[in-house]
């Protein structure tokens, strides 16, 4: 017919079109009921939506003319026919009609499902869809509800034996209630079935999302690493470097560490450790025992502590070092300590700068202390200490000075 | 906890490797050959559980992560029938809870599986003989377990603390001393620190602080 809406309710309900042509034709012919009921059922059956594309909107506007038709019609039969208890009888069937056809269709998972297979395409949209799908659900079952009480509450009104009165009324709502209640049992179960699928739905996704997360982390990073090992092959330090690079991406995204490396000490020194091994191709044996607020003083500690590192990666000889860093109530201290060659400090030459600037001179303009320990074959120990509390630095600094 | 000391010595000792990847009991195996005798190994729990009873090695090198319950479960099922088998953990974690759990569950040491052939050798000679073995990492951990908090109260100081002689070869520890090295620094003998570091270990395993249990998941992070 006009909108499809025969063709609709048929496929909706599985009987021929034709039967369901019938049955309004039919139905118009009381009181303009099937006139009315193919407007209502228009305003409330979902439009067939071509997927990808939005929900169209339905235009409430377009109502106007089938609502303006029924009335006519309901007039001409007052009219026509006088006005007796069937007129107003079939009035209000029509509205238990109308008003059981909403809560029956709202009540169909397969409807909701497919609202959700939509919303899936689009997971940024999904939550709000869900959100206010399940507001204007309940709403219309309500109103649903709403219109069912109200027409049976008026037919037992006005098809009571005591005819008028406050106690037609009143059997009325009883009905009414009654009617509601066998409803919500019988729908019940079908409400709790389609929430638990929606909730089943948003699960899944939520895997999805968590396993396509592995999935990307493994293939940007462990294949491209494998990949890198391979065409490297035969070049063990670079083999090493990217191993080793490798392990410490997936521990941290294993053990996530929050810290971020400008706010607090021991993420600092494991981002400066980690700076040295990619570098240079080395392992850092990184210990951190307390932690504390990475401030100046505390970043120029960091920063001596990398030379150090870096001091040992590039004329120790050796692939480990170690580095440990303790946090106590009154002192910062870091140890980078490797079994290498060692160096005598007379040997140094005045111009090197690592050493006497960036490890020496740096800690005492701080208020800290350096203090490096090395013998030619057993290696080199760089202490590192920082006074904890801010008196002791402008001590240090006089000191210094 | 020395009644096989002297004994070790003389003989090569027994190990049993415990570990689901066949790659890494293979690897294992091969470097380990030269310093001692491997004389089984095992992918599942059930399997080492049955196996560990069968063969009574000396040590047992003991993975982490297992399906079913890992080095933890086979732990806990044969501390007590087999009291004289010592337990090493191997792991390539280096989650807190990981490392102090298995301790607590009574293995005598905690190695990382990138150790050095010689130094993992070096390690179960010294569990055999009934001392601790502490990677550097460990020694951090235990360090941090063990801090003073000044706003917790100390229910056993025998167990709930560490002495500052122990705090002090834990220390080195941590910066990567053997423990040669650490008798030299500290003038005391090999076997002095090698009791400290069973002090400890004891402690770990008896110590009923709080933060044993509570700190790893405070502070979650290695």
């Amino acid at each position: 017919m006009i909108a499809g809406v025969a063709t609709g309710l048929a496929r909706h309900l599985g009987v021929p079109l034709i039967a369901v042509r019938i049955a309004l034709v039919v139905l118009l012919g009381f009181n303009g009921l099937g006139l009315m009921l193919y407007a209502a059922f228009w305003a409330v059956l979902p439009q067939e939506v071509p997927t990808g594309a939005p929900p169209p909107r339905r235009d409430l506007a377009m109502l106007l003319p089938f609502a303006a038709i029924g009335i006519g019609v309901v007039l001409l039969q007052s009219l026509a026919f006088g006005d007796g208890p069937a007129g107003t009888v079939g009035w209000l069937v029509a509205i238990i009609a109308v008003g059981a056809g909403v809560i029956w269709h709202q009540s169909d998972p397969s409807r909701r499902g497919h609202w959700a297979d939509n919303a899936s395409q689009t997971p940024w949209l999904a939550a709000v869809v869900a959100e206010s799908d399940r507001r204007s659900f309940l709403f219309r079952f309500v109103g649903g509800g709403v219109l069912v009480a109200v027409g049976i509450i008026g037919v037992v009104a006005i098809y009571s034996p005591a005819h008028g009165g406050v106690t037609s009324i009143f059997n009325g709502v009883i009905f009414a209630l009654v009617g509601l209640l066998g409803v919500g049992v019988v729908v019940a179960p079908l409400l709790w079935r389609t929430f638990n699928q929606l909730r089943t739905e948003r699960e899944a996704r939520i895997r999805e999302q968590e396993r396509a997360e592995l999935a990307a982390m493994i293939h940007d990073q462990v294949l491209h690493t494998l990949a890198l090992i391979q065409r490297n092959s035969t070049d063990i330090k670079e083999v090493q470097r990217l191993a080793r690079g490798q392990e410490r991406s997936l521990r941290n995204w294993l053990y996530k560490p929050t810290a971020s490396p400008t706010e607090k000490f021991a993420a600092a020194l494991e981002q400066a450790a980690a700076e040295v091994e990619d570098t240079y191709a080395i392992t850092v044996e990184t210990v951190v025992v307390g932690d504390t607020e990475c401030d100046e003083r505390v970043a120029a500690l960091v920063a001596a502590a990398r030379e150090a590192l870096v001091n040992a990666a590039r004329h120790a000889g050796v692939e480990t070092v170690s580095l440990y860093a303790e946090v106590e109530a009154d002192e910062l201290s870091v140890f980078v300590r490797d079994r290498g060659k060692g160096f005598e400090m007379d040997h140094v030459e005045e111009s090197r700068h690592g050493v006497r600037g960036s490890i020496i001179g740096r800690m005492k303009r701080h208020g800290g202390r350096a203090e490096i320990r090395s013998a030619l074959g057993d290696g080199t120990e760089v202490r590192l200490t920082l006074p904890a509390s801010r008196e002791s630095v402008t001590a240090g600094k006089e000191t210094a000075r | 906890m020395t009644d096989v000391t002297g004994e070790t010595a003389a003989r090569r000792l027994t190990v049993f490797l415990v570990d689901d990847h066949a790659m890494f009991r293979a690897g294992v195996r091969a470097e380990l050959g030269a310093h001692v005798d491997v004389v089984g190994e095992a992918s599942t729990v059930a399997e080492a559980i049955a196996r560990i009873g069968a063969t009574l090695p000396d040590v047992v090198l003991l993975d982490v992560h297992m399906p079913d319950g890992g080095g933890r479960a086979v732990l806990d099922a044969m501390r007590r029938s087999h009291p004289n088998v010592r337990f090493l953990a191997l792991s390539v974690s280096d989650a807190a809870e990981d490392v102090i759990g298995l301790i607590r569950a009574g293995a005598r040491g905690y190695v990382t599986k990138t150790i050095s052939p010689e130094e993992l050798a070096a390690a179960i000679r010294r569990v055999a003989e009934g001392d601790a073995v502490f990677s550097p990492r460990l020694a951090g951990f235990v360090l941090d377990a063990f801090a003073s908090r000044p706003d917790v109260p100390i229910a056993d100081p025998e167990l709930d603390q560490l002495t500052n002689r122990e705090r002090e070869v834990l220390r080195l520890l941590a910066r990567g001393y053997a423990y040669k090295e650490i008798a030299k620094e500290l003038y005391i003998s090999i076997k002095t620190v090698e009791t400290h570091v069973s002090n400890v270990l004891r402690k770990l395993q008896m110590s009923n602080r709080y933060e044993l249990s509570r700190w790893a998941a405070d502070r979650r992070l290695v």
